[in-house]
């Protein structure tokens, strides 16, 4: 085998074993000295050992357990560098120990939900919860989480770090909360969940892979969660929102690749099989007699389905569902959808009306689907100069290629 | 790991509750110092004399200044504190939430940042 295709599978092997267990490692690293920062940190360089070392001595039979070693005896040698006497030796027995399970135990125990909870833990800022999972459980840089939050990058880096700090210092537990501390924090744990899968989705087309994992991963997670509290209805809720939109992935774009809008889609290509999983899980939830936000995000999905049926969309049951989520958590984006569901039901200029409502937002002055919102909203009521400035700006934000052509032609389309 | 439960509590309050509600909250005390001892989690603990009795000092410009008073003029008052020592934050927590100034003020949890030795 050539250097280079040495490189080439080191570098493969590497990145499969991080996209399939990067949480995972952190989870078990961090777990005995609830120093995520120095695990994140001895994981990296873990990574980097073994594109120099694989393409040498070839890939390990089970690269998950080459890596745990390595960023182990890293973060042993941290601790001594960082300490002296009696401390260290404490840190250095809790490396130790977990090194001997580890070689004991061929499964890496997944700790990936303890490290969650520990995250969400009602001591660390509401705000950097769900980021915080983001990055320590799948390994999403700042910058990235910092776009999903609508928050500067610089300002995301500074609070992940404080919250880690917080972590370690304050003696954050990493395990199962109380029953009686479940229910909030379990909250902050769906909605970390919920952003990972907003940003996977964001890659329709999937191909970037990094991303098309993260809905996987999210939906992993979200099946983890209900499996560990199968009567929490907000989680099977949030399961079956999940499994709604990936039922569609297929759909959103056509054979040349180019963004298929939702109302444009073809049903016959929507996955049956995750939406019959998903309105099941849905059944489940409302059973259990409590409604909440991610209830509301799956009956939505539920709604524009049953188009699938009966060949149109029931709008004024999808106008009336954002109505109870504005209620409940009153987003600027719930309140941007809810907006494109009062055109269908009252006319393109009553969805301005509502949508004007936002304009003061700051936040949404780069955000995409405002404008792209507006954009449509105006050519349906002929200001067609407006509808084309609104659709600049909107394509100007777009990140993705498919949908920034397909705001493009609806541009193009405006009459003069 | 080691956590100092610090106690703020409105000091005028004390002197306004009848004889029985004052027994009764020193019993509650007693009884509270007493399960946390049993427990074996307990280094260490005291009340303070009032805030009135306190005395700052600091230095400035090279030159001592002594101030008659407590540090903070707040309407609650550092009045105790329990050392203690438990494996995790939310351990604290509970025993923090027990505490009769929970109740009546309010406790702030800390972690000792230990020195080398």
């Amino acid at each position: 085998m050539s250097s280079s295709e040495g490189d080439l599978q080191a570098r493969r092997t590497a990145e499969a074993a991080a996209r399939r267990s990067y949480g995972k490692l952190v989870a078990f690293l961090a777990a005995r000295t609830r120093d995520v920062a120095a695990a994140e940190d001895a994981l990296s360089e873990a990574f980097t050992a073994a594109l120099t070392d694989w393409p040498r001595n070839g890939c390990p039979s089970s690269p998950e357990a080459w890596l745990l070693t390595v960023a182990r005896r890293k973060m042993i040698d941290f601790a001594r560098r960082r300490h002296s006497g009696e401390m260290a030796a404490g840190q250095l027995q809790l490396l130790a120990e977990g090194l001997e399970a580890a070689a004991a135990d061929a499964e890496i125990p997944d700790q990936r939900l303890a490290l969650m909870f520990a995250c969400a833990h009602p001591a660390i800022e509401v705000g950097i919860r769900a980021p915080l999972i983001l990055q320590v459980v799948l390994g999403l840089d700042a910058a990235l989480i910092a776009s999903a939050f609508l928050m500067s990058p610089a300002a995301m880096g500074q609070r992940l770090v404080r919250a880690k700090n917080k972590i370690r210092q304050a003696g954050v537990p990493f395990g199962i909360p109380r029953t009686d501390d479940l229910p909030g924090r379990l909250e902050a744990v769906l909605e970390a969940i919920y952003a990972a899968f907003g940003e996977g989705w964001t890659d329709a087309g999937g191909t970037d892979v990094a991303r098309r994992d993260l809905a996987e991963e999210a939906v992993f997670l979200g099946r983890l969660v209900t499996e560990l509290r199968p009567e929490e209805p907000e989680a099977l809720g949030l399961l079956a929102l999940m499994l709604h939109a990936e039922a569609r992935r297929r759909a959103r774009r056509n054979e040349h690749g180019d963004y298929v809008p939702l109302a444009e889609q073809d049903p016959a290509l929507w996955d049956s099989q995750l939406i019959n999983e998903a309105e099941a899980l849905l059944v489940r939830a409302s059973a259990l007699g409590s409604i909440g936000r991610y209830q509301l995000e799956g009956a939505l999905q539920s709604a524009h389905v049953y188009r699938r049926r009966t060949g149109h969309v029931n709008w004024a049951a999808v106008v009336e569902l954002y109505d109870a989520l504005l209620v409940l958590c009153g987003s600027p984006v719930v309140a941007i959808n809810r907006a494109l569901a009062i055109a269908e039901t009252q006319g393109a200029g009553a969805a301005l009306e509502a949508l004007q409502e936002l304009a003061a937002d700051a936040r949404l002055t780069q955000y995409q689907p405002y404008w792209a919102a507006r954009a449509e909203l105006l050519a349906r009521t002929g200001a067609c100069g407006e509808a084309r400035q609104a659709y600049e700006i909107a394509i100007g934000l777009e990140r993705d290629p498919a949908v920034r052509r397909f705001l493009q032609q609806r541009q193009s389309a405006l009459t003069p | 790991m080691q956590y100092l439960l610090m106690l703020y509590v409105n000091e005028g309050g004390w002197s306004k509750l009848t004889q029985a509600q004052q027994e009764q909250g020193v019993a509650a005390y007693a009884a509270y110092t007493e399960a946390i001892k049993k427990a074996g989690v307990l280094k260490g603990s005291n009340r303070l004399q009032g805030s009135s009795t306190a005395t700052t000092v600091r230095i400035a410009n090279g030159k001592s200044q002594v101030l008659n008073g407590p540090y903070a003029d707040s309407k609650e008052q550092l009045g105790g504190y329990y050392l203690i020592d438990v494996p995790d934050l939310d351990a604290a927590l509970s025993w923090a939430a027990r505490c009769p100034a929970a109740s009546h003020g309010v406790v702030e949890v800390r972690p000792i940042w230990p020195m080398a030795v």
